[in-house]
């Protein structure tokens, strides 16, 4: 089972999360250079945080031109799992593979805490999970207003592609858990095809018990669940 | 050739920037200021002939698919004095 995740100039989530795809969920895991041109042989790639290229004109509109997204985009039309955490998020927006893009957060400020997330669908990564499961996962964003048109959030939601929503520690899904004005309080939602997926919550912050919570784990395990399942169905 | 590009947030999505602005005036007594929207603004000195039309949509490539976001912004050119033709 092979990772990569991607280091554009300006990551800073990149060490974090590699080390949970390596040391936590003991996957053979390597780092690729978005300078890069052409990909090794992988069954995910993440998109990992941070503020590639300084956050300079958008959140990631200048990585969605590095020469290794050309791959990426590939290998997410030949169905390889590919997900986006925070700024890949906003980067897989920028490049097209998922819908709407991030607005300022409606505080105007940059939020940095934990969160509680609803699971809200099944699939490749949260088949880990139970449905409405209550997750505790850090967020730390500037941009994480999650916008759509009107009839892209209707097709997010009526195909079931939203996979998390900020909620009350409860389960609550009302205004005063929505940490930055997201419609619909979405945290993360995939595409279409279901193998490319984006969150703003850092799962990779939430995988150890000695970070406080281990609740973002299970995105990892979800994952390597499915690409296990890839290989036995092969 | 200086041409200049004007972004801005479609009308639709709501501006948390424009609108702290705005309060900001009407807290200063500037009580004619009934909305403000912030946007962004680009220069670009270009070398090429703008009277062709294939160098003129190199431009709106640039200012629709780069300097902008189409799910949440909206663009404006302006094209240098003289060359309108």
């Amino acid at each position: 089972m092979k990772a990569g995740v991607v280091v554009f100039p300006g990551s800073n989530c990149d060490h974090d999360t590699y080390h949970v795809l390596k040391h936590v969920l003991h996957m053979e895991t390597r780092f690729l250079w978005h300078g890069e041109r052409t990909l090794p042989d992988l069954d995910l790639i993440v998109l990992p945080g941070g503020f590639s290229y300084g956050d300079y004109m958008r959140t990631g509109a200048i990585a969605r031109f590095s020469p290794l997204m050309e791959g990426i985009k590939d290998f997410a039309g030949r169905g390889g799992y590919v997900l986006g955490i925070c700024n890949g998020f906003q980067i897989l927006q920028e490049a097209g593979l998922l819908p709407g893009a991030m607005l300022h957060n409606r505080g105007l400020k940059f939020v940095c805490r934990q969160v509680c997330l609803r699971v809200e669908a099944s699939g490749p990564f949260t088949g880990a999970y139970s449905a409405g499961q209550i997750l505790r996962v850090p967020i730390a964003h500037n941009e994480g207003n999650f916008y759509a048109a009107a009839g892209d959030l209707e097709q997010l939601e009526r195909n079931s592609q939203v996979l998390f929503r900020y909620c009350s520690p409860s389960g609550q899904i009302d205004g005063r858990s929505n940490p930055n004005g997201s419609l619909n309080n979405i945290a993360g939602i995939i595409n279409e095809r279901k193998n490319v997926a984006g969150m703003m919550p850092h799962p990779e912050r939430a995988s150890e018990g000695c970070l406080g919570s281990e609740d973002g784990r299970g995105v990892f395990v979800s994952l390597m669940q499915s690409i296990q399942g890839r290989f036995s169905e092969a | 050739m200086l041409i200049r590009v004007f972004v801005t947030l479609k009308p639709s999505v709501l501006d948390p920037q424009g609108m702290t602005v705005q309060k900001a005036l009407l807290t200063l007594g500037y009580t004619q200021a009934e909305q403000v929207r912030q946007g962004k603004y680009f220069e670009i000195q270009w070398n090429g002939d703008l009277r062709r039309l294939a160098e003129r949509e190199k431009i709106e490539a640039v200012a629709s698919q780069i300097l902008s976001n189409p799910v949440i912004e909206s663009y404006r050119i302006e094209w240098p004095e003289g060359d309108n033709a």
